[in-house]
């Protein structure tokens, strides 16, 4: 049976993993590639390595990091942040990165999506949307949540899938770094307007958070960051614990 | 042990060099005709679309290099379709090796099964060379939206939304839907399984 993946994503400025409270305060949590060697070992499904600061600063990305990793872990991992084109992504995956995501790029010029899936297939494109609920309506923010879109999540979502995304990595802006809980309502109706995976994201800060993605959000995949990073949840526990909880999950 | 990696224009080539490496193998990435056919192991890796593939394939003459390898070869992913008969998609005629047509998932009886196939799965096979037993016990990572039907040559199946071929054997062609560079320690047991055949 396919199982529910637990990701570890590593937001890394500077070539340092870092994790935000609501993305500005950040806390040093060590170094990308030594980390995500660590949780592959403990048995994390896939990695995410996001350049969090890239499309604000208008940074590249950071191919070295990618082919150091991607020499180190035997499992997948995609890479996101700054990147705008078919050729940025050719780069990443020549490097040895799996799957690229994209976010701000996409959401000003959303013929990428398609380009990308044209040129590497739809399961490279991982599309990131980060979103805040205002007035009970779910909107869409550009460059790490700063910039208001006035686009709505599920559309763009949809939009996003029929333009050749292979992925949804849906983050609440609202939940993100508060710990007390994925948007489980938000990925519940997503995840029912969408027929490609989704990746819950924002918001955890216990292994009970993960079971409500899955359960009651019906997430395909959960990501998190400060809980694998400060030792808040660990990853062998965790897997047990949504086992004996019945959710299908690689032991 | 000489061990060529097709070089192509799909993805994850690289993923397979390191893949090797990671259990002390070193292998070229390669198109040269005559690397590739004095090697002592073939990988045909790839993430990408068939008809593109394809395409380059055939403008490099690739597709009929391939077919007159006589050592042991590894099809992965795209790899392993782009070794079947045909694929729908772009309605692509593929090399032949395994006379089976790929076809693209149908979720519309399951709509909550979601496409493309993606994550880490179970499969079902006989203890064999490349898949041993201990292998066959683990979980192995996919993605992909097609997928070879269980045919005369299938070696293991794994079932989402319908029963397919995670695996195929015929002569010294061998092919993986799942990618056992990216499958953690099984996957490395695959891999070495293979150079060891």
């Amino acid at each position: 049976m396919l199982a529910r993946r637990i990701i570890p994503c590593l937001d890394v400025k500077d070539g340092t993993t870092v994790k935000g409270v609501n993305f500005v305060n950040f806390k040093n949590a060590g170094d990308p590639v030594a980390l995500g060697k660590r949780y592959c070992d403990e048995g994390a499904d896939e990695l995410v390595f996001l350049d969090i600061t890239a499309s604000h600063e208008k940074r590249g990305t950071f191919i070295d990091m990618v082919r150091r990793v991607a020499e180190n872990v035997s499992i997948p991992f995609t890479v996101g942040g700054g990147i705008s084109s078919v050729h940025d992504v050719g780069r990443l995956l020549e490097a040895g990165a799996d799957k690229v995501s994209v976010n701000s790029a996409a959401l000003r010029r959303p013929e990428l999506i398609d380009e990308i899936a044209r040129h590497f297939g739809n399961q490279v494109c991982v599309l990131a949307i980060d979103a805040h609920c205002i007035n009970g309506k779910w909107t869409c923010y550009l460059n790490g949540g700063r910039i208001p879109t006035g686009r709505s999540l599920f559309e763009w979502a949809r939009e996003g899938q029929e333009r050749g995304a292979g992925e949804i990595l849906f983050t609440s802006m609202d939940h993100d770094g508060v710990k007390q809980g994925f948007a489980c309502d938000a990925l519940c109706e997503l995840s029912s307007q969408i027929h490609i995976p989704l990746i819950a994201s924002g918001g955890c800060g216990a292994r009970e958070h993960f079971l409500d993605a899955f359960a009651l959000g019906h997430a395909d995949a959960a990501l998190a960051a400060s809980v694998f990073h400060f030792n808040e949840v660990e990853i062998p526990a965790l897997k047990q614990y949504l086992h004996h909880a019945g959710i299908p999950v690689r032991l | 042990m000489k061990v060529a990696i097709l070089k192509y224009n799909a993805g994850n080539v690289f993923s397979v060099l390191h893949a090797l490496k990671r259990i002390g193998v070193d292998a070229a990435v390669t198109d040269d005709p005559t690397y590739l056919r004095s090697a002592d192991r073939v990988i045909f890796p790839g993430v990408g679309e068939a008809s593109t593939a394809m395409g380059y394939l055939r403008e490099h003459g690739l597709d009929e290099l391939i077919k007159s390898l006589t050592q042991p070869v590894l099809g992965i992913c795209i790899g392993m379709q782009l070794l079947c008969r045909h694929s729908e998609e772009g309605n692509t005629p593929c090399i032949g090796i395994f006379d089976v047509p790929v076809r693209r998932f149908d979720n519309s009886a399951a709509p909550d099964m979601k496409i493309p196939h993606m994550g880490w799965n179970t499969i079902e096979a006989a203890p064999g060379k490349l898949i041993d037993a201990r292998s066959a016990a683990g979980y192995l990572y996919f993605v992909h939206s097609f997928y070879a039907p269980v045919c005369e040559h299938t070696i293991a199946t794994c079932n989402y939304i319908t029963p397919f071929s995670a695996a195929l054997h015929k002569d010294n062609f061998y092919a993986t839907q799942f990618h056992p560079e990216k499958s953690g320690s099984v996957g490395e047991t695959i891999l070495k399984n293979f150079i060891t055949l």
